[in-house]
């Protein structure tokens, strides 16, 4: 066994999604990233193994598992596909964790049994159309009339929120006025939308380059009423809420990326030794086999930089700089590694048919999603007092 | 219901395995080691039985001390607990010596039901099941590709595998069932299993503690020996016919010089 500093408990757990993924994931994620279907059957199958309830004590139906563990399984899906790891990523870390850390009881008493046993899929409605990585842009509104929030506005890129499972929307909007409104500008709150509502519509899935298999829908809100309670968290407490969620997420999104950049580096090496160019394996070139090194040293420290965030996190101290790092070295490493496989794959790899090819598009996003790594800059730059 | 379950740790499957150089035993220290494929349609089918109808599974394994690994899998699938057999002496067992060693750790066990697997993926002999059975005194019913226990009336019954369809066989409790791969679908290990299967009873036992005879066991009980080992060829590149109005001759004349025909 490779010594990986993890625990048995962890290694038994990595073995296990590894062998779910390797007997469930491969044989049908080709298949799925062609016909931009969502894998009902896979994500069935992550929800009976309790993947969706990792994060979560027990006592609302979860593993009873932390945040690390939940980065090893998201590790593992990724090293062979990237949508049923961001499908499992996004339903812990936007869906479920947000109803968890800043629900009510009777929320999490509601919520989080059918999100952890993978039942339900909840989605989290942060970007907007116009608000981006500039979050604090939020347009959408939620006016208090009559005892119910009516809200109104558009969200975009919204994972997870079309699928026939997903049941509620957590989304954020100005709960002080419309912007220009005056002093309420920068109230922002979080308010759980069940799916379905009247006035909440799921327009037509994009069409992305990548994550085929992952379910990303524009969401529209016109006149949506929930009742009061369906606050999440604070009033005006929605920004601090998200920013708390997006710095975990970070070292989620880094071990997807770290998960692409192995399965990179295992197609990889398969491939350079079973092609034979000129009398010997391509394995036998420098020209290859430094390349392949140097995927692998990148993999190294980009997980030894999400072990670390996640370390951190775990044990209470400051991690927003260090999940910061980690998402730009990781998903700089999946970028770089995926053109370096399709390129050692030669014209294979420009086939769809070979998952170097689909880790190939796959990998961009996650330069832009969870914060762009020119926010990730950003973030790090601050904290060295830039 | 108390159902024994055996398994074993073995190369994995999609390893190139060895033998060891100095005693030609399957090397286990080169390759990443697994639970027997097979072995886990065993732990899943004892499972579905205790779910079924209530009870306690029990797993036993026979190996070195990293077989452990392969015990907590199966715990963590759900099992009970567990017993591992583990001595420097039982190195080398063959299968004869094997079946004798879980014979007797099985048998202070007093299951009601002892699942196996039909062959493990290394030395694929496929007989312990059977070996079992005779050792136990009791009926075996081997290559079961569904089971059905009515503890109401102590029988079990059986889908056993067969060439051309299955054969139904049925017979009293205890009896010793090995199963193939057609019989269910293993779940995999929930992390809440990997955790609780920390917590579960796990006896260790040496050939002394198991009660067993040092001569009867290890290279030095085994019944069989392996005298010479080449790895086996790379396969050769088949002949091709080309079709020039002949073809069905040429293919026949081929499988008729193979004996095929």
């Amino acid at each position: 066994m490779p010594d990986t500093g993890l625990t048995d408990e962890q290694e038994a757990l990595r073995r296990a999604v590894a062998e779910f993924a390797r007997d469930v994931v491969a044989p049908v994620a080709a298949r799925h990233d062609e016909e931009r279907s969502f894998p009902y059957e896979v994500v069935a199958g992550m929800a009976a193994m309790g993947l969706f309830g990792l994060p979560f004590p027990q006592e609302y139906g979860g593993m009873g598992g932390d945040l690390f563990s939940l980065c090893l399984a998201i590790e593992e899906l990724a090293r062979v596909d990237s949508s049923v790891a961001i499908t499992l990523e996004a339903g812990c870390s936007l869906g479920a964790m947000p109803i968890y850390r800043f629900g009510s009881e009777e929320q999490r008493a509601r919520w989080l049994p059918m999100l952890c046993a993978g039942e339900a899929l909840g989605a989290f409605g942060l970007t907007e159309p116009e608000a981006g990585s500039d979050a604090g842009g939020t347009r959408t509104t939620a006016a208090f009339v009559d005892g119910e929030w009516v809200v109104n506005g558009a969200k975009a890129f919204i994972t997870n929120s079309g699928t026939d499972i997903t049941r509620l929307v957590t989304v954020t909007a100005r709960t002080g006025g419309a912007v220009g409104d005056g002093g309420g500008d920068r109230e922002i709150s979080t308010i759980v939308i069940p799916v379905p509502t009247p006035g909440l519509t799921v327009e037509p899935a994009y069409s992305k380059v990548g994550w085929h298999a992952s379910d990303t829908h524009p969401l529209s809100l016109s006149d949506v009423r929930v009742p009061a309670e369906n606050l999440l968290g604070e009033r005006g407490r929605g920004y601090a809420n998200f920013l708390a969620i997006l710095a975990e997420g970070r070292i989620a999104i880094s071990a997807l990326a770290v998960g692409l950049a192995q399965g990179c580096v295992d197609e990889s090496v398969t491939y350079a030794k079973a092609r034979s160019a000129f009398g010997r394996p391509i394995a036998a070139n420098q020209a290859i086999s430094f390349k392949i090194a140097e995927m692998e040293a990148r993999t190294h420290v980009a997980r030894t930089a999400y072990y670390d965030a996640a370390a951190r996190a775990l044990a209470g101290r400051p991690f927003a700089k260090e999940a910061a790092i980690a998402k730009l070295v990781s998903s700089t490493a999946a970028v770089d590694n995926a053109r370096d496989a399709t390129q050692i794959h030669g014209g294979y790899g420009f086939m769809n048919e070979y998952s170097v090819a689909r880790h190939w598009r796959d990998s961009k996003i996650l330069e832009i999603g969870e914060g762009t790594s020119e926010i990730q800059k950003m973030l790090i730059a601050r904290h060295l007092g830039l | 219901m108390n159902i024994v379950v055996t398994v074993k740790q073995v190369p994995d499957t999609w390893a190139e395995k060895k033998l060891d150089a100095a005693d030609k035993t399957v090397d286990r220290k080169s390759v990443d080691n697994v639970m027997n494929e097979m072995d886990e349609y065993g732990v899943e089918e004892a499972l579905k039985i205790k779910e079924a109808h209530g009870g306690e599974v029990t797993v036993v394994t026979m190996g070195p001390a990293k077989a452990v690994e392969t015990i907590r899998k199966a715990l963590s699938m759900g099992a009970d607990k567990a017993v591992h057999l583990t001595d420097d002496s039982l190195h080398g067992s063959d299968a004869l010596a094997t079946s004798a060693a879980l014979a007797k750790v099985i048998s202070t066990l007093s299951p009601d039901l002892v699942i196996t697997s039909s062959e493990a993926s290394d030395a694929r002999g496929g007989v312990i099941g059977a070996l079992l059975a005779e050792r136990l005194g009791l009926p075996q019913l081997t290559q079961a590709r569904k089971v059905t226990v009515d503890p109401a009336a102590s029988k079990v019954t059986i889908e056993r595998q067969a060439d051309n369809g299955y054969a139904l066989v049925e017979a009293s409790l205890p009896a010793v069932v090995s199963v193939v791969e057609k019989i269910n679908q293993p779940r995999y290990p929930s992390f809440k299993g990997i955790m609780a299967a920390k917590k579960k009873p796990l006896t260790t036992l040496s050939a002394a503690d198991a009660g067993l005879d040092a001569a009867s066991v290890g290279l030095a009980g085994a019944a069989t020996s392996v005298v010479t080992a080449v790895p086996a060829p790379p396969r050769s590149s088949g002949t091709i016919v080309k079709d020039e109005g002949d073809g069905g001759t040429k293919i026949a004349g081929f499988l008729a010089a193979q004996k095929l025909i």
